[in-house]
C-alpha cells in the first residue's frame, strides 16, 4: 500500500483515474474519470489543436513566405510574432465569447493566434536564410517569383519552418486546457474542475496533456524529416 | 547567449519581487480609521474600533475568484484592517477545495463559504439533506469543521443558491415557472453552466437524477459568461445565482425557475477559519466579522454585486462603499 514517496503515490492515483472511474464527493454517487472519459477528452483536445494549428498555418505560412521572399517587413513579421506570444489567451477567449459566443468557433481561432507567432517568425527567418545564390540561379533559369518561393525557398527553409510549427503545436496543446471555460470540453476539464475530479484528476489531466504534446512533437519531427530534402540533411549531419 | 538568459532571469525576478511588494503594500493599505466617539459595541452601524493590541496579528483573508466572493473578502479584510489587524488578502482561490486547503495549511487565515457548499462539497451531504434553516445548516457544518480543528462563524443574513435561468421569452414560449415544468421540453433545450456543473449533484447531475430531466446539450462556460450565452441566444437555459443583480436590474429580460424539488440548496455565508488562528487573533476577529456582515441582506448583496458586475466597480471600491454607508468605517 505504501509507496516510497507521496509524489509517486499521487502518480499512482492519477494513472488509476485515467483507466478506472473514481468516486467523487460532489456527484451524488456518480463516478468520474475513467478510460472512456479520458479518451473522449483526448480526442476533443486533439481536434481543437489540429483546427487551431491549421488556421495558424493558413495565415502565417504564406505571409511569412511572402515577407521573407521580398526581404521586407522584418520589423512587422518579428514584431507581430513577438506580440502574439504576449497575448493573454484567456482575455482573447473572453472577448471573442462576448462578441460571437462560445464554442469551437471561438476557441479555435483564439488558440490559432498563439500559433501564428512562432510559424510567422520562423518562416520569415527560414526564407531569409536561404542562400541568395540558389535564388539567383532559379531566377536565371527563368522561374517565376511564385515558383521561386514554392520550389526553392520553401523547401530550403523547411527545417526552420517546421521548428516554428512544432513550437506552435506545443503552445496550442498546452493552452487548449482553458477551452472548457468557453464551451469546449478538452483535457482542461480534468484540470479546472478540482472540486469534481480531485487531485488525481488534476494530475491525470496534466499527464495526458504532456503525453499528447510529446506524441504530436514526435510526429511532427518525423514529418520534418520526411519533408527535408536529402541535400540539406547531408549538410547538417 | 547564456549570460543574456541569466540577465533576463535576474531582471524578471527583480520585477516579480517588486510586483509582490507593491501588491502587499496595496493590500495592507486599507483605511486605518480609529474612531473614538462612539462607545457602542457590536451593534449594527457602530463604527469599528481600532485596537492597538491587534497590530501584532497578521491575517490573510481569502475568497474564491468570482465577484460576490471577492466583495465579501474585501469587506472582511477592510473591516479587520479597521479593527487594527495587519491584513493581507488572497481573493483569487480557484475553488472551495483549494480554499479549504489554504485554510488548513495556514496560507490564509479564513475565507467566506456558502454553508450549503460546505455541507455538500466538504462533508458529502446530498443537496436535499441540507437544512433550509440558516442556523441549522451552520451548526451542522460547524460540527464537522470542529472535527478538523476548524471553525465557522455565524451565517450572514443573505443566502445564495444556483438556479436554472432563462430569458422571459423562452419561459413564456414553453410556459416555464418551475424546474418541473421543463419535463417534456428539456430535450429541446440547451443548458449552459460552469465546467463543473455537469458532474455535480447540486447542478446538472441533480437535475437529471432528481427531476429526471434530459437536456438537448450541456455546454461548459466560464461563470462570467452565464448571461452572455443567454443574450447571444446560444443557451436556452443557463445556471445563474439567486443573488445576481441582473435578475432585478433586467427583470423583464431574465427569469429563474423555481427549484420545486430542491436540487439547489440555498446557502448563507459562513466565515471559515482555523481554531488556532481565531485564538491567536483574539476576540476582535470574530466580533468584527459578525458585526460587518449584519448588514448583508439579499437586497444589499444584490446591490453590491450590481456595482461590480454591471457598473464595473472594483470589488474593493464596492466593499469600501458598503462599509462607509453602514458607518462601520469612516
Amino acid at each position: 500500500m505504501s509507496l516510497p514517496h507521496p509524489v509517486l503515490a499521487s502518480f499512482g492515483g492519477a494513472i488509476e483515474f485515467i483507466f478506472t472511474p473514481q468516486t467523487s464527493n460532489v456527484t451524488g454517487g456518480n463516478k468520474v474519470g475513467g478510460f472512456d472519459k479520458s479518451l473522449e477528452l483526448v480526442l476533443k483536445h486533439l481536434e481543437v489543436t489540429v483546427i487551431a494549428l491549421a488556421i495558424a498555418l493558413i495565415v502565417a505560412l504564406p505571409l511569412g513566405l511572402y515577407l521573407g521572399h521580398r526581404g521586407k517587413g522584418e520589423l512587422f513579421a518579428v514584431g507581430i510574432g513577438n506580440a502574439g506570444r504576449a497575448i493573454p489567451e484567456l482575455a482573447v477567449i473572453a472577448l471573442v465569447a462576448v462578441l460571437i459566443g462560445v464554442g469551437l468557433q471561438t476557441v479555435a481561432p483564439a488558440l490559432a493566434i498563439l500559433g501564428i507567432a512562432p510559424i510567422l517568425v520562423n518562416t520569415y527567418v527560414g526564407v531569409r536564410q536561404v542562400d541568395p545564390a540558389a535564388v539567383e540561379a532559379a531566377r536565371g533559369m527563368g522561374m517565376s517569383e511564385l515558383d521561386i518561393m514554392r520550389k526553392v525557398e520553401l523547401p530550403l527553409a523547411v527545417p526552420t519552418v517546421m521548428g516554428g510549427v512544432r513550437a506552435a503545436a506545443i503552445v496550442i496543446i498546452a493552452t487548449a486546457t482553458i477551452a472548457p471555460l468557453a464551451g469546449v470540453e478538452t483535457l482542461g476539464d480534468f484540470i479546472i474542475n478540482r472540486n469534481v475530479y480531485g487531485e488525481n484528476g488534476l494530475l491525470a489531466g496534466a499527464i495526458l496533456v504532456a503525453l499528447l504534446a510529446l506524441t504530436i512533437e514526435g510526429l511532427l519531427a518525423l514529418l520534418q524529416n520526411r519533408l527535408t530534402s536529402d541535400g540539406l540533411k547531408l549538410k547538417t549531419v | 547567449m547564456r549570460i543574456d538568459q541569466t540577465r533576463v532571469r535576474v531582471l524578471l525576478a527583480a520585477l516579480a519581487a517588486l510586483a509582490l511588494t507593491l501588491g502587499i503594500a496595496a493590500c495592507g493599505g486599507g483605511s486605518d480609521t480609529s474612531s473614538s466617539e462612539t462607545s457602542e459595541e457590536g451593534g449594527s452601524g457602530a463604527a469599528i474600533q481600532s485596537n492597538p493590541e491587534n497590530g501584532k496579528v497578521s491575517l490573510t483573508i481569502g475568497s474564491k475568484n468570482f465577484p460576490e466572493q471577492e466583495i465579501l473578502g474585501e469587506i472582511y479584510a477592510q473591516a479587520l484592517t479597521a479593527a487594527g489587524y495587519k491584513v493581507k488578502s488572497a481573493l483569487n482561490l480557484g475553488s472551495e477545495t483549494v480554499a479549504l486547503k489554504a485554510v488548513k495549511t495556514g496560507q490564509i487565515s479564513g475565507y467566506p463559504e456558502y454553508a450549503s457548499t460546505a455541507l455538500t462539497s466538504f462533508f458529502g451531504l446530498e443537496p436535499e439533506e441540507v437544512p433550509s434553516d440558516a442556523t441549522e445548516a451552520w451548526e451542522k457544518a460547524n460540527e464537522e469543521f470542529e472535527k478538523e480543528g476548524l471553525e465557522a462563524f455565524e451565517p450572514t443574513p443573505f443566502a445564495s443558491a444556483n438556479a436554472v435561468g432563462t430569458t422571459t421569452a423562452t419561459a413564456k414560449k414553453y410556459g416555464l415557472k418551475t424546474v418541473s415544468d421543463l419535463e417534456g421540453v428539456s430535450e429541446k433545450l440547451s443548458l449552459y453552466g460552469s465546467p463543473e456543473c455537469r458532474q455535480r449533484i447540486d447542478c446538472l447531475a441533480g437535475l437529471e437524477k432528481l427531476y429526471g430531466l434530459k437536456f438537448k446539450s450541456f455546454t461548459p462556460v466560464d461563470i462570467s459568461l452565464r448571461y452572455t450565452v443567454l443574450e447571444k441566444g446560444q443557451a436556452d437555459l443557463s445556471i445563474l445565482f439567486t443573488t445576481d443583480p441582473q435578475l432585478s436590474a433586467e427583470k423583464d429580460k431574465f427569469v429563474i425557475l423555481e427549484d420545486d424539488k430542491h436540487v439547489f440548496p440555498a446557502g448563507n455565508i459562513i466565515f471559515v477559519t482555523k481554531k488556532s488562528v481565531a485564538e491567536e487573533a483574539g476576540p476582535d476577529y470574530e466580533k468584527t466579522i459578525l458585526q460587518v456582515q449584519e448588514g448583508l441582506t439579499l437586497k444589499v448583496m444584490q446591490e453590491l454585486d450590481a456595482r461590480v458586475e454591471l457598473e464595473k466597480e472594483t470589488p474593493k471600491a464596492a466593499a469600501t462603499a458598503y462599509l462607509e454607508s453602514a458607518e462601520y468605517i469612516e
